[in-house]
């Protein structure tokens, strides 16, 4: 797989179709969010695009560390976690303000730093497999305890909080000649705009930062590491070093993704930043956009983000049209769309590890 | 200093260590005892799972994350196979008691080789030697067989009824054990009796043993390493069903989150005993049962934790685990 990225990469240097596809796709995905309160008003939909920024921010660090340096982690939930989970205790315990936001902010992204590191020199130095294990476990520890120190972290039912006063529905932005709300293509200017307009442009900046990352002689020097270690090694770069920097600054960015989830959400629980789930989302999300690049990461969150939202209404109603028949109600029951993501999971990274924008730029390029 | 360590068995000897060590910290010598057996048989039942998973690795440079569909499975076969023989399960002889039991064990040792094989042919074959793949697909496989067992067994815990004759516990003085426990020990014990033997003493362990040392040497020697790798990975997935099988004995309820608990566990006894070899294993789970329990009873919060710290401590001190099969 690293040998065809290389190329979907090599070729995505160059003029062609599927490139200009890919970077439409983005574009439009981009616009869409851009005017995601305008366009799709109802709550629901707010939620969903919400969701879609803040994990293309989340699962694109991610792509920094499986697609472009190679090494498999586990642990992103946990970075995610810490970020959320600091900004939630500070929230609970401060009450609503940015400072409480800024402190427990900066604590988990401390946090995150120093787990990083720690995680990094430890098991990055020897084999590169012994890494996925670690991270795994490591991860697994910190959601036993974020469950069982509840008087700081609310165990399993999490914590409930009040976001700072700008983000509340009662906020007016605008207000019109009769004091009233303003409403703008009838769309209320109230806090919950101000709330995902924070949401949208932080996540837009982590991204650009991304981008930039790649594009830097690091991004040259991880995507060196992960076609050859050793060479990379010969050649004079430390690869310890280099690998610890970027799982580190992969982890700086999903702490800062969970603080972004955490202020959105108004909750913070296992389920929502730390549980196994939303780590195999982050997976598949990046294995269905496309390893190594960071438009796949984009495209991969907006696909699979629309697929579990309105996916299991789909297989809901599969279910009932198919009831009178023996296997396939139990097959087509919502609670069961894990299993066939989990088959379309395997057959993706058999048939196409690029994913989709690696598949594009590929065919194209040929 | 050196000289005298490896007298007293090097770094075999740290499960003693941790026995000594805990004596005065829990305090009082039945409790002490009581927990040091569950250490064992916890250890031993983990060891079942851990060592397939680590010669697989060792042999052929593969790493099962679908390892723990297969402990699952194995609980879950146990648990419908204990139930179906009710009748046996609670009768009042020793003979019914144990065959229960046992047929309990083989069923599930018996799906372990057949979804070991299947596995290996369907999941792994395309992706050797091409680790991040391996990952990934193994990572898919294993969420497939978790929708699985949700699907056949529904998401609430199952009972495990155990046999009249395992129930209940010995008492000698004021110390008291449950028989349970002894009978998980001497099952795992005669199980790494029988790897240590077959990987020592017979040929196809000899093949295993160089293999797993320099892959690339024994295929130009003419042997299938392919094939042998097979065999490996159907008993270790045997083994692990078997194990899972003994921990739902052990817990009595069984969830479907159970392999994807106990998997945390096997990483971490495999990384601390050193890929690839069973000794290691061996050792890794024994000291992770130990810790488990000791720590579980002195600071109840800190269990799994405290096998982390574990992890860390041992990687920071040999980064290639207590006993490695091969020597970096």
């Amino acid at each position: 797989m690293t040998d065809t990225s290389a190329t979907s990469h090599r070729a995505a240097k160059r003029f062609n179709t599927g490139r200009i596809a890919v970077y439409a796709i983005v574009a439009a995905i981009g616009l869409a969010l851009m005017f995601a309160p305008f366009l799709f008003p109802d709550v629901r939909s707010q939620q969903v695009a919400a969701r879609i920024c803040i994990f293309i921010a989340l699962v694109a660090s991610y792509d920094l560390l499986i697609g472009y340096t190679g090494i498999v982690s586990f642990a992103h939930t946990m970075f995610f976690g810490l970020g959320a989970y600091g900004t939630a205790i500070a929230l609970k315990q401060m009450g609503p303000g940015w400072d409480a936001v800024f402190l427990g902010g900066s604590a988990g992204v401390a946090a995150a730093i120093i787990l990083a590191i720690a995680i990094g020199l430890l098991s990055l130095r020897v084999k590169a497999i012994f890494f996925a294990m670690v991270t795994l476990a490591a991860a697994s520890v910190m959601m036993v305890l974020a469950s069982q120190l509840s008087d700081f972290t609310g165990g399993e039912d999490g914590l409930v909080y009040s976001a700072p006063k700008l983000f509340s529905p009662a906020t007016k932005l605008m207000t019109g000649d009769d004091g009233k709300v303003l409403a703008v293509f009838d769309v209320r200017m109230n806090g919950k705009i101000a709330a995902y307009y924070f949401v949208f442009l932080s996540s837009l900046a982590l991204f650009f930062a991304m981008l930039r990352i790649v594009a830097s002689p690091l991004g040259t020097v991880l995507e060196a590491i992960r076609e050859n270690e050793l060479r990379a090694e010969a050649i004079g770069y430390r690869v310890v070093a280099y690998r610890t920097a970027i799982f580190v600054i992969a982890a700086v960015i999903a702490a800062l993704a969970g603080i972004l989830w955490a202020t959105w959400l108004k909750y913070t629980g296992p389920d929502t930043t730390l549980s196994f789930a939303i780590m195999i989302d982050i997976l598949l999300m990046v294995v269905i956009g496309g390893m190594g690049t960071m438009h796949g990461a984009v495209i991969g969150v907006t696909v699979m983000s629309l697929a579990q939202f309105y996916l299991k209404d789909l297989m809901e109603a599969g279910a009932i049209a198919t009831a009178d028949i023996p296997v396939l109600p139990h097959l087509l029951e919502p609670d069961r769309w894990l299993l066939w993501l989990g088959v379309l999971f395997i057959l993706l990274v058999y048939f196409f590890p690029a994913g989709i924008a690696g598949t594009l730029m590929k065919k194209a390029g040929e | 200093m050196r000289d005298l360590v490896n007298r007293f068995g090097g770094v075999n000897a740290l499960p003693v260590i941790l026995m000594i060590i805990a004596l005065p910290l829990v305090g009082s010598f039945p409790t002490w005892v009581t927990l040091t057996v569950a250490g064992l048989a916890m250890g031993m039942m983990i060891f079942l799972m851990a060592s397939g998973l680590s010669l697989v690795f060792g042999l052929m440079d593969v790493l099962n994350f679908g390892h723990s569909a297969f402990i699952s499975f194995g609980a879950f076969i146990a648990a419908t196979v204990l139930a179906a023989l009710a009748a046996w399960v609670s009768a009042d002889s020793f003979v019914l008691n144990l065959a229960a039991i046992f047929s309990a064990i083989a069923a599930a040792a018996l799906f372990g080789l057949l979804a070991g094989w299947f596995f290996e042919q369907v999941i792994i074959k395309p992706v050797y030697r091409d680790h991040l793949r391996q990952i990934l697909i193994t990572m898919g496989a294993l969420i497939v067989a978790e929708q699985l067992i949700l699907m056949i067994w529904g998401g609430n815990p199952v009972a495990v009824p155990r046999p009249q004759i395992l129930s209940g516990s010995l008492i000698i003085g004021d110390v008291s054990i449950e028989i349970y426990r002894i009978f998980a020990f001497l099952l795992g014990l005669a199980v790494y009796i029988a790897l240590y033997v077959t990987l020592k003493r017979t040929r196809i362990g000899l093949l295993i043993r160089a293999g797993v040392e320099n892959r690339e040497m024994v295929e130009a020697l003419g042997f299938k390493v392919d094939r042998l790798f097979v065999a490996v990975f159907m008993t270790g997935s045997a083994l692990a069903a078997m194990g899972g099988a003994m921990w739902a004995g052990y817990q009595g309820l069984i969830s479907p989150a159970l392999g994807g608990e106990i998997m945390i566990l096997v990483f971490i006894v495999v990384i601390i005993g050193g890929l690839g070899s069973i000794e290691g294993s061996l050792l890794g789970a024994l000291l992770v049962g130990l810790l488990g329990n000791y720590v579980a009873f002195i600071f109840p919060k800190l269990s799994l934790a405290s096998n982390m710290v574990l992890m860390m401590a041992i990687l920071l001190w040999r980064p290639w685990g207590l006993r490695p099969a091969v020597k970096p």
